[in-house]
């Protein structure tokens, strides 16, 4: 059930945020319902062959985003938020926007010439897509 | 019951060339425990020490609530114990070993002891002569697995053997931890190894214990920061740091007790902080070799 967590030892962020990523990226994905339970801390650590103590933080932290609830003695469970997946999504979408911000602010690019460019840069997804097609 | 499986305070033992000072450290329960150092930084020592095999001059030693050496007889049953000079006997195949275990310890688990051979690949008919460096590690580490020992502790389990064998090995010691109850305390120099799979680390460098806390916090207090430094700027030295490295306008600080405001300071000062990166236990290892020494001779 598990077997497709692949945590990287060359990918340089810390192991527990991976895990909060592919968790994330079950819930966008819909593979984890809203409301779904999901293994137990102990559990998932065995099947991920990593120490208990980091995938507590990993369940710690997705708590405190709300992604998770944990019942004592009953568990852990996708929260129960209609739309938790498209949620998800619109807060990753928001950190990319922050990211591309700050680095423009660097640049010294005025924002109008940010939002060009973000438009520059949906025609040629648009373009890439269409050559998939 | 203790919820600790291992507890040491003030452990001390002087030898001619070395000294092992006033080491405490704790295991709770439950827990990975994995134990660092540079070569002859006393970590095999400190695991004789709590196995009863070598006496502390001074300080305490409980393992599973047993004080050692008193009780190691009556500790025993529930440690499993395996090190590099774990006597096998050579003339005799694996599978003689394996009765022989089975013969003392109750718990011994013979079902489990068939899957850990076909695991890790061993012929359970064949002498111990006729083993590899990686094949003799590896019984080893079957013989004291399949007793289901409530705590195990294991001088260097993975040194010497290939990436599969050594992914089989953590598979295994992970796998104890579904019961809550158990424990392992490993040494090691991989401190890949270590990062992967523990709970706890402690970090001894000649003979004295340096860090000793859980994995999660001890991660996230190391931190890299690379640092733009533009002209009539000067770098401030601010507390948490270990180390700067300067290179023309760039330079890259590494903090032990890293806190968001610590960049705040840099940026404070004028100094542009272009990335925080969290850092390797490898990178963290080194770093913090060198800086407790540099402590040590200042």
């Amino acid at each position: 059930m598990f077997g497709t967590f692949a945590l990287s030892q060359s990918d340089k962020r810390p192991m527990y945020f991976q895990i909060m990523e592919q968790i994330k990226q079950r819930i966008m994905v819909g593979d984890w319902a809203e409301g779904q339970p999901i293994p137990s801390i102990r559990q998932l650590a065995v099947d991920l062959q990593v120490s208990v103590i980091t995938v507590k933080r990993a369940y710690y932290e997705l708590e405190r985003e709300g992604v998770i609830v944990t019942q004592h003695g009953k568990g852990s469970y996708v929260t129960a938020i209609p739309g938790l997946g498209a949620r998800l999504r619109e807060q990753e979408l928001e950190q990319h926007l922050e990211q591309a911000a700050r680095i423009a602010a660097q640049l010294g690019m005025p924002p109008k010439r940010l939002v060009e460019r973000l438009r520059e840069a949906g025609d040629r997804v648009a373009e890439k897509d269409k050559e998939l097609i | 019951m203790n919820d600790l499986a291992v507890e040491l305070s003030g452990v001390s033992k002087k030898y001619r060339y070395f000294t092992l000072e006033d080491i405490h450290l704790k295991l709770p329960r439950g827990q990975i425990m994995g134990f660092i150092g540079p070569n002859g930084a006393g970590k095999s020592t400190t695991i004789r020490i709590l196995m009863g095999l070598v006496h502390q001059d001074a300080g305490e030693v409980r393992v599973l609530g047993h004080r050692m050496p008193a009780e190691q007889v009556a500790a025993k049953w529930d440690i499993g114990f395996a090190s590099e000079d774990m006597r096998l006997y050579d003339s005799m195949a694996l599978d003689w070993h394996m009765s022989f275990m089975q013969s003392i310890y109750p718990n011994w688990d013979a079902s489990y002891a068939q899957i850990l051979l076909k695991r890790f690949g061993l012929r359970a008919q064949q002498k111990m002569k006729g083993f590899s460096h990686g094949q003799r590690v590896k019984a080893a580490l079957l013989l004291v697995l399949a007793r289901k020992p409530q705590l195990l502790v294991l001088d260097e389990p993975t040194t010497g053997l290939d990436p599969v064998a050594r992914h089989e090995i953590l598979r295994e010691l992970t796998g104890v931890m579904a019961d809550e109850g158990r424990s392992i305390l490993f040494s090691s120099h991989n401190t890949q190894d270590v990062e992967q799979i523990s709970d706890q680390i402690t970090f001894i460098d000649r003979g004295r214990i340096i860090d000793s806390m859980d994995k999660e916090t001890y991660l996230d207090r190391w931190r890299r920061l690379r640092l733009e430094v533009p002209l009539g700027v000067e770098l401030p030295p601010l507390p948490g740091i270990v180390g700067v490295q300067r290179q023309g306008r760039l330079a890259v600080a590494t903090s032990n007790a890293f806190v968001p405001d610590l960049a705040h300071a840099y940026e404070y000062t004028g100094v542009r902080v272009q990335s925080i990166e969290s850092m390797t236990l490898e990178e963290i290892f080194v770093a913090n070799v060198e800086h407790s020494r540099e402590e040590v001779e200042a």
